[in-house]
């Protein structure tokens, strides 16, 4: 097999892996098993892949609500991730932070965010400590389209741009933030021209062309490993599913919904992989693999313990008892 | 080191700190030109442009920034300028730094010293005069100082950079000026723990910040009326002394909580709640009435707390 398909290979593994998680995850949360809100990311995998697989395991990555992607891609442990949507003991966070605060220090994951562009000023800082520590792993921090019209997108870019820090910047565009159209609250040229004015270059990307992402990824990272300073990522993609695993999006245009479909970048990687002369059948197997292993987390974390109530008070302040 | 500003103890402290561990560093608005108070005056020199970062207005970035180079290993001093200008960061201090231990199951320890000089300094209105210290310790995952004196201040500094969890110092801007006395070698304060001010046996009285120098007035001028007050500097409020004040309150039955702040929900109303919940005792509160702080200097005095408003509740108190 050509290094190249062994590559596309990978992140199609990855893709199908966290579209597993998450629809198994959003399985549990229907059948009642997953308490608070799940925020899909379907359809928007190729980003999470395609960027993190050009990630080293000492370089720190920040997320948003809608993380699990990111998290899963950068390597966190989907058992332990599994079991934190479930509350359980064991998860990443003892079962303290749920979907939206899932971290993982020992890949490097500093944090999912529950506040929109809650982790730009956090990846500019950890980049800027990294810098005076003399470190050569940079920051990636992912944020969606919503995320640019709040101040810290335009403070952290300054920021990171001032000090020439090393941050890849990824603005995971859907196109939609929560239930309104970003186009329709957005003015001036949009997310790569803001961070053009604000001297940080920004590369356009087909978000659900995972081998573009992957290329493109991989370019504004040597740049900012380099010490060129910040890089942005602007991929474009689509959320195939609602806000929450609870909305079911049905206030979007079918014809929309459709177009979106045909443009899965699951399913488009698989034919760009067909083309290359992969077997169904391997295709197939990464689907069903991932499916199988996320059942089985859903199995063990459904009747996995409770954390002990001890634990709600440790982690506050000071030492633990 | 004799008779030194509070300003300059807290420049002593810092300095002794960074001097001792190159993991710290300062980030703020003109702190490479000293701070706007002096307080860092002479660092850019001794530690050079990475470790004293004047950054641009950015609050929210200064904040956040602060707890992202923590997450990494560093250990860094976040300078607010003044503390009304930490509203512009909420979300960074109260959503963030605050809850980031906890929320990730214990996987991080944000080690900060957020250092905001706060309360009513030269006529400087409603946006540059607040003490909100209150707000702050009703959250969960922060350590609240608030100290009054060179040494505490010098003290508190060096706990605060030693400490693994957030600490807010408010440096009392009204105080940047008052002298005293510090060690060569400067140890750290013990969160948690009051100063005793004045020993007495009519009535607790409890104060900190820049509201201390005003109760002890008060207590001399009741010492001259030969009414002894017990006096209770509490220096931090998260966590903050319930011992010793209720040790104090069980002897004197009488409880007189004065501060800068607004009285209605400020900090006093948890003291005297807490110590109501657990001892007999007759309390009263001094502080600011709920209107923003107006510029006009004779509006200010009349609603500013001074001894002779904490002279007059204490007798007050007395006579019940």
């Amino acid at each position: 097999m050509a290094t190249n398909s062994a590559r596309l290979l990978a992140l199609l593994g990855m893709m199908q892996r966290i579209r597993a998680f998450e629809e198994t995850a959003m399985a549990g949360h229907a059948a009642g098993e997953v308490p608070g809100p799940l925020h899909p990311s379907i359809g928007q995998e190729a980003v999470a892949a395609g960027v993190c697989a050009n990630l080293r395991i000492d370089d720190r990555l920040t997320s948003n609500h809608r993380g699990h992607g990111h998290a899963l891609a950068k390597g966190a442990d989907a058992a332990r991730m599994m079991l934190e949507l479930y509350g359980r003991a064991g998860g990443s966070c003892g079962g303290k932070g749920g979907s939206m605060h899932i971290a993982d220090f020992s890949v490097g994951m500093l944090g999912a965010n529950g506040v929109v562009s809650g982790g730009i000023p956090i990846a500019v800082g950890a980049a800027q400590g990294l810098q005076m520590l003399g470190s050569d792993a940079i920051v990636c921090c992912m944020f969606g389209d919503g995320a640019i019209n709040r101040g810290p997108f335009l403070e952290g870019l300054n920021w990171a741009a001032l000090y020439r820090l090393p941050v890849l910047f990824v603005c995971e565009d859907n196109g939609v933030a929560a239930f309104t159209a970003t186009a329709s609250v957005t003015a001036g040229a949009g997310v790569a021209a803001r961070a053009e004015s604000l001297g940080v270059p920004a590369t356009s990307v087909d978000g659900n062309d995972a081998a573009a992402v992957d290329a493109a990824t991989a370019a504004l990272v040597g740049a900012v490993r380099a010490g060129s300073g910040p890089r942005l990522l602007h991929a474009r993609t689509y959320r195939l599913t609602g806000h929450t695993s609870t909305d079911a999006a049905g206030w979007r245009a079918a014809d929309e919904v459709a177009a979106a479909r045909d443009n899965d970048p699951i399913t488009r990687l698989e034919a760009v992989l067909r083309a290359e002369g992969v077997a169904q059948a391997t295709l197939d197997a990464l689907r069903a693999d991932a499916l199988r292993e996320m059942a089985a987390l859903r199995a063990t974390a459904h009747v996995a313990p409770w954390p002990d109530a001890a634990t709600a008070f440790a982690d506050v302040i000071g030492e633990n008892a | 080191m004799p008779n030194v500003t509070l300003a300059e103890a807290t420049r002593l402290a810092v300095l002794q700190e960074m001097r001792r561990d190159p993991r710290i560093w300062v980030l703020g608005e003109d702190v490479a030109r000293g701070g706007l108070f002096g307080q860092y005056r002479g660092f850019l020199e001794e530690f050079g442009e990475r470790r004293i970062v004047s950054t641009p207005i950015s609050e929210s970035t200064i904040m956040g920034a602060g707890l992202g180079a923590a997450l990494v290993g560093t250990r860094p001093i976040i300078e607010m300028r003044i503390f009304d200008f930490v509203m512009c960061a909420m979300d960074e201090l109260v959503n963030q730094i605050a809850k980031i231990r906890y929320m990730f199951g214990g996987q991080a320890r944000p080690a900060v010293v957020v250092r905001m000089p706060h309360g009513i300094w030269r006529n400087s209105a409603a946006q540059h005069s607040q003490m909100l210290e209150g707000w702050f310790a009703h959250l969960p995952g922060v350590i609240v100082c608030c100290p009054s004196t060179p040494a505490d201040a010098a003290a508190t500094m060096v706990a605060a950079i030693r400490s693994d969890d957030p600490v807010l110092v408010f440096d009392p801007k009204n105080l940047w000026g008052a002298t005293g006395d510090i060690a060569d070698d400067i140890a750290p304060l013990e969160f948690g723990r009051a100063r005793h001010a004045r020993h007495g046996d009519a009535l607790t009285m409890v104060s900190w910040s820049a509201c201390m120098p005003l109760a002890e007035e008060a207590a001399d001028a009741l010492a001259a009326q030969g009414i002894s007050v017990d006096l209770l500097d509490l220096r931090t409020l998260a966590p903050w002394d319930a011992d010793a004040v209720l040790a104090s309150a069980r002897r004197t039955g009488r409880l007189l909580v004065a501060h800068e702040a607004v009285t209605t929900a400020g900090f006093g109303a948890e003291i005297v709640a807490h110590v109501a919940e657990r001892v007999a005792v007759r309390a009263t509160r001094v502080g600011f009435p709920s209107v923003p702080i107006p510029f006009s200097p004779p509006l200010e005095a009349a609603l500013r707390v001074d001894a002779a408003k904490i002279v007059s509740a204490a007798r007050g108190l007395l006579a019940t």
